[in-house]
């Protein structure tokens, strides 16, 4: 399985050497220096802002480094563009694709490397190449369809035959993943091995340490944009890895006693939500809270939680059911907004923090009362008392250690794990009955992240209910009391934490329903 | 437009430098096009800055309009820190003196005091009005702002035009204008307020409504940034998204807050109807609406920036009437070429000298200790 | 017959009307699809009508003039692009500040230089573009039918309304079969998939702003040495917001915003024929009613059908790289 490296170098696909890069205060690589064999998979881990994303924007051409070299099979290069990396074979898969939506497959792919002024002839060549490649590399794609009819998982192999066309002979991809159901991610890690067997070089940047362990050849950790460990993939495991990324040893797991759950706080009854286009993305849904559990949602990112929490919380109008809240029922045609929720004990950590929780152009005082700025003891009489919603501040600063504990900086001056723990304190501060979750540890550093969870678990053990929706299934196996799992805007699974396992959930996220017949369980995984 | 910046200039540097390099900028091309025409450019701006200032009429004149810009100004930049451009202010000023004169033809023999009030009321009322359509349209039918405002201009003036020539005429009268007010009506000129406390005074069109000016700036400060519906009118401009995870509805916000902007846009009326003309006529925004986008921009949409923006249009405006007794060849327009350069500089280049002033201020030792935390 | 004869006789009105609006809203056309807002269709009209009128009173050739006026354009054009690509500011302001110093500047320029107030001397007929026989019109106008509708709606126009016209395919042609329309399209939708691509995202967008000033040039061209025979102050009294609406009434597409364009031009042909006659049930209609319907009706149609119709999805953002 793993490729054995002679201790005699190869000739290098690519070779990064001392490589600085700064933006501004910030120095996001220090002297890296990584080395990149043909035929084999690489992976390159490390916590957010450690530095992977900048790094593969310099050999991809997105970024100049400021110093340090490039070389490609051996041969110093100058790559100041993504055309000059396109030129000598290096191609990259986005995390967030470069697809233009209202294109077709065949056009996208033709974008950049039209064959000529006029499109026609061009067309009908494109598409000949194409379709060898997809014999060649196992990645068929409907190229006429319009890529925002695509799924998502399609939209990844448009990308990657994208980078394909253009002769990439290395491949960054950059969390792959993070938008794949298990199955996907089977796939994905089928066409990988592909493209080794062929003689490609795949980069794989991910903060996955369980794909790497089971994908890579080797990995490579980054810290604070240094390079801090090397490690041949066989001869390593999660821990070493987690430890090295962060640069001490690390707990994977959360301390937890076991529930005791109260009565139900909130429950969904038959709840539906079309959107605009008429799609339904939320089916049927029915769930129920209780007091003192804490309830996981497991399931790819798009399968109708997000609409799940707009539903709950308030944001979003829904067509038909029943929510039912502390006892008070909620129709359709309820009246029932963010402000209402808040008003009966509901707090929402809403998923996308930047796009929702906070506003990152207001001082963290301002982001630090949005959704409570109407609370009575915060004004004298029609004034906002500034001193009182400041002090307030700091003190939510405090109990959650956010830094740096300057209640006048902008919001978006602090990192992510800090605005987080900022969201967290404002919406647990006000002891909420019920309190929504979505992806609390997005994009949050692992310090961080055992506290967020020590405080979801703490206040569970306060007695409140907690839903919580998160893409990491260890986050959710690790929380949660009991586990949903969603799978194209239904809830196809109900687990107890003790019954639950990672096949059985990755099965559910899937779309099979959880039925304890094994030959269907056993169909769904091999698809 | 940005609420903020990411580098960490001292306020004055944003407050006053980069206004000051946006003006002086704005001049500069100014002197270029009256070059390019074949007049002295020191001489035409000697001219602007002597009629503006030079005499106690003419300060008398600059104050005047100054008022009318405070009022459209501050129009534009409630309607900024809502996430939105009105463009409007010139209908709206319109449409709102119409409802300040009709509320002083239904009142006469009223002292001005008592009247003063209802023509705020009438003015504001109207000019709300006239913004709020295009607001309701932008928030629940998502009609772009900019265009319905532009529209709604142009709708503004071909209504005036009906109900002067054909309803609200004097009768027995060629000009499309209504009859006078009753002289108890007239707010009084600040000449006369000032020679009743000894002080000597030219007389000008400046008048009482230059304190209620004053008044409209502290109140919109206070609103904006002290109060909750502030809060929430910033909120929605800033990131309509947050604002309705945080329980505001943003489409309500829109549309009070274009009818906020339009009441203050249509306290021109005030100023010009109940205070100098004393009678309903056509065109008596005079473009003061489209200078008001400028004074905001200068004023960077704070009451503080506006005032002395204000100030220095209205002088512009005093001056560039002096300028074509001096020099005929020059036609008042002058003034709004001016204006839209600063609106180019002040707006949509505002970032052309930012970096070189970070630059200049990042040199210094002591400059702000807020930097970006570990990320 | 009667009927028939007016008929034709407002359609050809139309037409003459929806020449200047048809090429501002495909100016707007180009730079929109690129992902770059263009309120400033309406000054860069202006200072091209100016720069002809004032070039053709001067040097007695219509031609000239029309190249004057797109040099203005264009230079205008520049201008927005230099504020909102190369310096990523805020795209509807700058259209708005660019409007307001053409008003000022052709005001200022025209009363200087010809000192009549702000507008130019009449232009004499050789120094306008005139119309334009067909061939065989003459001899078909006896046909029934067919005749008069070749002589008068389709013979006989000037030069610059049958270059309109055939830009429309023409453009239909470069933004959905060339390469250049291909990455257009793409800039406008998603600039990042662009530069990622190796394209630069700069240099179309301001490819397209630069055909937008060009369009805007002839177009302002059209109005004051065509339509007209001179330059006067703020002659383009909206159209150029006329055009914007009916770029956003065609949804962004080059066929259906040519009738959007008539659709207006039609209005305002009707117009000027409505004043002062007395419609049945109705009697007289104002004047200033059916000046203002133009206006009314794009709001009408903004707030009704057009509603929810979705522009380019990166238009109006400057691009930034994202970190």
């Amino acid at each position: 399985m793993s490729a054995a490296l002679s201790s005699a170098s190869p000739a290098w696909a690519v070779e990064l050497v001392g490589i600085d890069k700064r933006f501004g205060p910030v120095q996001a690589n220090r002297d890296v220096t990584l080395r990149f064999a043909p035929s084999s998979i690489h992976g390159l881990v490390g916590e957010n802002g450690a530095g992977k994303s900048t790094l593969m924007s310099i050999l991809y051409g997105f970024y100049e480094a400021d110093a340090g070299d490039i070389l490609v099979h051996g041969k110093q290069v100058n790559i100041r563009t993504p055309q000059d990396a396109i030129r000598l074979g290096i191609g990259m898969v986005h995390q967030h694709f470069m697809l233009v939506e209202t294109f077709t497959v065949l056009e996208n792919l033709l974008l950049g490397h039209e064959g000529g002024p006029v499109l026609g002839p061009a067309k009908a060549r494109a598409r000949a190449a194409v379709q060898a490649l997809e014999q060649q590399f196992g990645l068929e794609v409907p190229l006429d369809a319009l890529v925002c009819d695509l799924p998502v998982g399609v939209q990844q192999r448009v990308e990657i035959l994208k980078a394909l066309y253009r002769g990439a002979e290395v491949l960054i991809l950059d969390e792959p993943t993070a938008v794949l159901s298990p199955p996907e991610v089977e796939q994905l890690f089928r066409i990988l091995e592909r493209l080794r067997q062929q003689g490609r070089t795949v980069l794989l940047i991910t903060h996955k340490l369980k794909e790497i362990m089971a994908i890579t050849d080797r990995v490579s950790v980054l810290r604070r944009g240094q390079v801090v460990a090397e490690f041949i993939t066989a001869e390593t495991d999660r821990q070493a890895l987690a430890d090295a990324m962060v640069g001490r040893k690390t707990s994977l797991s959360v301390d937890k006693a076991p529930a005791t759950p109260g009565p139900v706080l909130l429950s969904a009854q038959n709840v539906n939500v079309t959107d605009a286009r008429g799609v339904a993305t939320l089916k049927d849904a029915c769930l129920s809270v209780r007091a003192g559990e804490i309830v996981g949602i497991a399931g790819v990112a798009g399968n109708g939680q997000s609409e799940l929490l707009e539903v709950l919380s308030g944001m979003c109008r829904f067509d038909s059911g029943t929510v039912t809240l502390k006892g008070d029922e909620i129709g359709p045609a309820t009246k029932y907004d963010a402000a209402d929720a808040r008003r009966r004990g509901l707090a929402h950590v809403p998923e996308d923090r930047l796009k929702l929780a906070v506003i990152k152009e207001f001082p963290a005082h301002e982001s630090a009362i949005l959704g409570y700025h109407q609370d009575k003891g915060l004004s004298k009489g029609w004034r906002l008392d500034w001193k009182r919603v400041v002090a307030k501040t700091v003190s939510l600063m405090e109990q959650f250690d956010v830094r740096p504990g300057n209640p006048n900086l902008r919001t978006a001056l602090f990192s992510g794990g800090n605005q987080q723990k900022l969201v967290m304190a404002r919406e647990m501060d006000r002891e909420p009955d019920i309190l929504l979750v979505g992806q609390p540890t997005r994009g949050v550093d692992i310090g961080a992240i055992a506290f967020i969870h020590r405080q979801l678990v703490s206040l569970r053990d306060r007695g409140k209910a907690i839903l919580l929706v998160s893409a990491e299934l260890d986050e959710i196996l690790a929380l949660s009391d009991r586990i949903l799992v969603m799978c194209d805007g239904e809830i196809v699974g109900e687990l107890s934490a003790a019954d639950a396992t990672e096949s059985r959930i990755g099965t559910m996220m899937a779309g099979i329903k959880d039925t304890p017949v094994p030959e269907a369980v056993a169909e769904g995984v091999s698809a | 437009m940005s609420a903020g910046s990411s580098d960490n200039l001292p306020w004055w540097a944003t407050g006053l430098l980069l206004p000051l390099v946006n003006v002086t900028l704005a001049l500069l091309v100014s002197a270029l096009v009256i070059f390019a025409i074949g007049e002295d450019p020191v001489g035409a701006l000697g001219s602007m800055l002597r009629g503006a200032v030079g005499t106690g009429e003419g300060l008398g004149y600059t104050l005047y309009y100054a008022t009318s810009l405070i009022f459209t100004a501050l129009a534009v930049a409630i309607a900024f820190h809502g996430g939105l451009f009105n463009i409007g202010g010139e209908g709206q000023a319109y449409i709102g003196g119409l409802g300040v004169g009709l509320v002083l033809l239904a009142l006469p023999g009223w002292p001005w005091w008592a009247s003063l009030p209802l023509s705020v009321l009438g003015g504001a009322a109207f000019g709300a009005l006239w913004a709020a359509i295009p607001g309701w349209l932008q928030a629940y039918r998502g009609s772009h702002i900019v265009i319905t405002t532009i529209m709604f201009n142009f709708i503004a003036s071909s209504l005036m035009v009906y109900l002067m020539v054909n309803i609200l005429i004097k009768p027995g009268q060629m000009s499309p204008e209504s009859e006078t007010f009753s002289a108890s009506l007239f707010l009084p000129m600040m000449a006369d307020m000032m020679a009743g406390i000894g002080v000597e005074m030219s007389s000008s069109p400046l008048n009482f409504s230059l304190f209620l000016a004053l008044l409209a700036c502290v109140g919109v400060w206070a609103f904006i940034w002290h109060t909750r519906w502030g809060f929430a009118l910033r909120a929605t401009g800033a990131n309509e998204n947050a604002a309705l995870y945080a329980g505001i509805d943003p489409r309500r916000v829109i549309v009070v807050t274009m009818a906020l902007s339009g009441a203050l846009a249509g306290l021109l009326g005030v100023n010009e109807l109940h205070g100098v003309q004393h009678r309903l006529m056509l065109n008596f925004p005079a473009g003061l609406g489209f200078t008001g986008i400028a004074v905001a921009l200068m004023g960077r949409n704070h009451p503080a920036g506006i005032v002395p923006a204000a100030l220095l249009f209205g002088a512009l405006y005093q001056g560039g009437t002096e300028l074509v007794f001096d020099y005929p060849t020059i036609s008042r327009e002058l003034v709004v070429v001016i204006q839209g350069v600063v609106i180019l500089f002040a707006g949509a280049l505002e970032h052309m000298f930012r970096p070189a002033l970070v630059r200049l201020f990042s040199r210094r030792p002591a400059v702000a200790a807020s930097k970006p935390a570990g990320a | 017959m009667d009927i028939f004869l007016t008929l034709l006789s407002l359609l050809d009105s139309t037409v003459r009307l929806a020449t200047p609006l048809l090429l501002a809203a495909l100016a707007g056309f180009y730079s929109e699809r690129a992902g770059v807002v263009d309120i400033g269709l309406e000054g860069k009209m202006l200072v091209a009508a100016f720069a002809a009128a004032a070039t053709a009173a001067i040097h007695g050739s219509a031609w000239l003039g029309l190249g004057a006026g797109i040099l203005a354009s264009v230079i205008l054009a520049l201008l927005h692009g230099f504020a909102c690509i190369t310096h990523k500011g805020n795209q509807v302001v700058s259209g708005v500040a660019l409007n307001i110093v053409a008003l000022g500047l052709t005001a200022v320029l025209g009363n200087a230089w010809f000192e009549m107030g702000g507008r130019t001397p009449n232009l004499p007929a050789d120094a306008r573009f005139g119309e334009i026989t067909l061939p065989l019109a003459e001899a078909l106008r006896g046909v029934p039918l067919l005749g008069p509708l070749y002589f008068e709606l389709i013979s006989g126009h000037n030069l610059l309304v049958y270059l309109a016209l055939a830009i429309v395919p023409l453009t239909w042609w470069i933004a959905y079969r060339t390469r250049f329309g291909l990455r257009l399209r793409a800039v406008g939708e998603n600039p990042a998939a662009v530069d990622t691509a190796g394209i630069s995202v700069t240099r179309l967008r301001y490819q397209a702003v630069l055909i937008a000033g060009l369009l805007c040039g002839i177009a302002g061209a059209y109005l004051s040495t065509a339509q007209g025979a001179g330059f006067q102050s703020n002659m383009t009294a909206g159209k150029g917001f006329l055009a914007l609406a009916a770029l956003i009434l065609g949804k962004w597409k080059p066929v259906p915003t040519l009738f959007a364009c008539l659709l207006f031009a039609f209005a305002d042909a009707l117009q000027t024929r409505l004043q002062g006659v007395a419609l049945p049930g109705i009697g007289e209609v104002p004047v200033q009613l059916i000046e203002a319907l133009p206006y009314l009706l794009t709001v009408l149609l903004l707030a009704g059908f057009v509603g929810k119709a979705t522009p380019p999805k990166a238009s109006g953002r400057p691009y930034v790289k994202d970190r």
